[in-house]
């Protein structure tokens, strides 16, 4: 035991010791979640339009100021014909113009019936119909309004709730990939590292000549990650709830629980590439593409695993942050305990002892 | 001679990856406190050797014994018995001095007290105790490798493997590193070093010479300069290495 916390010491000092290691530890985990809690965002707010209205009348005039007093638009400019439409999306300031035909409100009471176009600039496709789907529900909220008003036919009004995540706000979805994204990253990147790094520079035929075991040499790297992952992810959560807003609706114990399972198997990872690299460097490609692309692709953080294509739904299921993903937001947001998310712990449990397993395999083979 | 007095004993010791030979059937022992020299080209297998006796990797087949030990099954005890120091100096950079000492003492599970006063009496004989909060890496190449040779026989182990030790460094250096080497063997120590400096192996109290996996030569360096009628060292080796079968 005295070897081993002699052994966890001098990794203390070697993480310590080196700034570019305490940035990764550190300094990126916070300056991601910073960067996607403010920038990456995709709710709507204030974005820039332009109406061209060519009846000017009541009705026009309402549902431009409902518009406009949704919080959502900023009426940057009134177009004087269809001239100037194309101009002013050339500009690009400017993200959609609605149109309103002439005789709008007349068109209305007589026909019942008018028409209102919306253009949209798809160059960014997840903006544009975001914004016309904003558009147009403001316009049926507007309608039903005003047929409640003149009208009392039976109507059905669809009363849309959206569950755990009211408001629809972003944080709650990038919060836990972005958990799951750094735990990973940080965890075997750093460990594969810093054991190739023993190898690099001769030092590990040292250790393995020494009575230290092959096990205590890989527990002894690894714990120092264990504990500052598990500082990341506290930290995370922290930052999510106080700065963002981000709810911890389950128990608080399990969370962190889940997190130290994921960490582990994020650690034993690390010690699979360790085995299979050489240099400091291919650990680093390994870790980066092996763990961070389909991280951020196939881990259903950004995209919806339901709608890929069949053979990467397939792959996805390899993905330990997928995993990971599920049982946090489900702990988060839904406040689940154990009983929903078993199945997904059995799964990170696994996974530890496959790469575990593995490991033991590649290192017993380097070692004939 | 009495079997006692060998430290190291090997019976046709081989090891095989797939089809190659590594290690032919090398038969040899080490006597206690000598300084016994492992010679051979780049490939010759010395270093496969080397680390089947530090327990890094198990023979094909033969027998070693290794401090009394047998490799096969008593690795953990033969551990305790060892020091090593590999061709790149193994000391952490960024590490002081003092750190890395009492690192590589914990490991051998050695007491806090006595690896101060080890520690004591390291820095005094190298005599740099006014650095002993320095980092390694801001030390002189000769300094890290002399301070990794007293670490690596910091333990007082009964052996001490040396690969190719003194890889890159001026003559003098070299010249104090082997008074170190010399002092621990008077000490009682044996040293097993492996090296490519011919001049080094005519320091050594035997030397055994390896071509091709099989070793050639064992003896003396002043018998085998007798008996392959050489001046040096160096022709001894030569004339081995192009020819191996000129042996008598």
């Amino acid at each position: 035991m005295k070897r081993f916390i002699g052994f966890v010491r001098k990794e203390f000092y070697h993480i310590f010791r080196d700034p570019r290691t305490m940035v990764i530890l550190f300094g990126i985990p916070i300056v991601q979640i910073l960067l996607f809690g403010f920038v990456i965002t995709n709710e709507i707010k204030d974005a820039k339009i332009a109406i061209l209205d060519q009846s000017h009348d009541e009705i026009t005039k309402e549902i431009t100021n409902k518009l406009i007093s949704s919080g959502y638009f900023i009426l940057e400019q009134k177009l004087k014909s269809n001239n100037y439409i194309e101009d002013s999306f050339k500009k690009g300031n400017i993200k959609e113009v609605i149109v309103f035909e002439s005789n709008f409100e007349q068109k209305l009471e007589r026909e019942k019936k008018a028409s209102i176009q919306i253009l949209a600039d798809a160059s960014d496709p997840n903006t544009a119909s975001m914004l016309t789907n904003y558009t147009s529900a403001l316009i049926y909220q507007y309608l039903r309004e005003l047929n409640g008003e003149f009208i009392n036919n039976v109507q059905i009004t669809p009363e849309v709730r959206m569950l755990y995540n009211p408001y629809l706000l972003g944080v709650y979805m990038f919060i836990p990939g972005i958990m799951a994204m750094i735990l990973m990253l940080i965890s075997a990147l750093m460990t594969s590292i810093s054991l190739v790094r023993e190898k690099e520079l001769g030092t590990m035929e040292v250790l393995l000549v020494s009575p230290l075991r092959p096990l205590q040499i890989v527990l002894g790297k690894v714990t120092p990650y264990f504990f500052l992952s598990f500082v990341n992810a506290l930290s995370i959560v922290l930052l999510g709830k106080f700065v963002f807003g981000m709810p911890v609706t389950g128990s608080f114990v399990l969370l962190m629980i889940e997190s130290m399972l994921f960490i582990l198997l994020a650690l034993s990872l690390g010690i699979l590439i360790s085995t299979v690299s050489d240099s400091q460097q291919s650990a680093m490609m390994i870790s980066m593409f092996a763990l961070l692309l389909p991280t951020i692709l196939l881990s259903g953080f950004i995209y919806p695993i339901e709608n890929m294509p069949a053979i990467l739904q397939w792959i996805a299921y390899l993905m330990p942050p997928r995993w990971f993903i599920i049982i946090i937001k489900d702990i988060m947001l839904k406040g689940v305990g154990l009983l929903y998310v078993w199945k997904e712990t059995l799964v990170i449990i696994f996974m530890i002892f496959l790469f575990i397993i593995l490991s033991v395999k590649k290192f017993q083979v380097r070692l004939e | 001679m009495d079997k006692h007095e060998y430290i190291i004993n090997t019976v046709d010791l081989t090891k095989k990856f797939g089809s190659f030979v590594a290690n032919d059937k090398l038969t040899f022992s080490v006597k206690k406190g000598e300084i016994f020299g492992f010679l051979g080209a780049n490939g010759a297998g010395k270093t496969t050797a080397m680390k089947i006796m530090c327990g890094l990797s198990k023979p094909t087949s033969g027998h070693v014994n290794v401090a009394g030990y047998d490799i096969y099954t008593e690795t953990e005890k033969i551990k305790k018995n060892i020091g090593y120091m590999s061709q790149k100096f193994s000391l952490y950079e960024d590490l002081t001095v003092y750190e890395n000492i009492r690192f590589y003492g914990g490991i051998y599970g050695m007491s806090r007290k006595n690896i101060r006063q080890k520690a004591e009496n390291l820095l005094t004989k190298m005599e740099i105790k006014k650095y002993r909060n320095n980092l390694i890496a801001s030390l002189p190449l000769g300094w890290k490798q002399k301070l990794a040779f007293l670490i690596a026989i910091i333990h007082e182990p009964q052996i001490v493997f040396l690969d190719e030790p003194t890889g890159g460094v001026d003559p003098i250096t070299r010249r104090q590193f082997w008074d170190l080497i010399y002092e621990a063997s008077h000490n009682g120590i044996t040293v097993f070093v492996t090296t490519h400096y011919m001049d080094e192996a005519e320091y050594c109290d035997r030397i055994s010479i390896m071509v091709d996996g099989k070793i050639v030569a064992l003896d003396s360096p002043e018998n085998l300069i007798n008996k392959y009628n050489s001046k040096n060292m160096d022709d001894v080796f030569v004339k081995l290495a192009r020819n191996p079968s000129v042996k008598l």
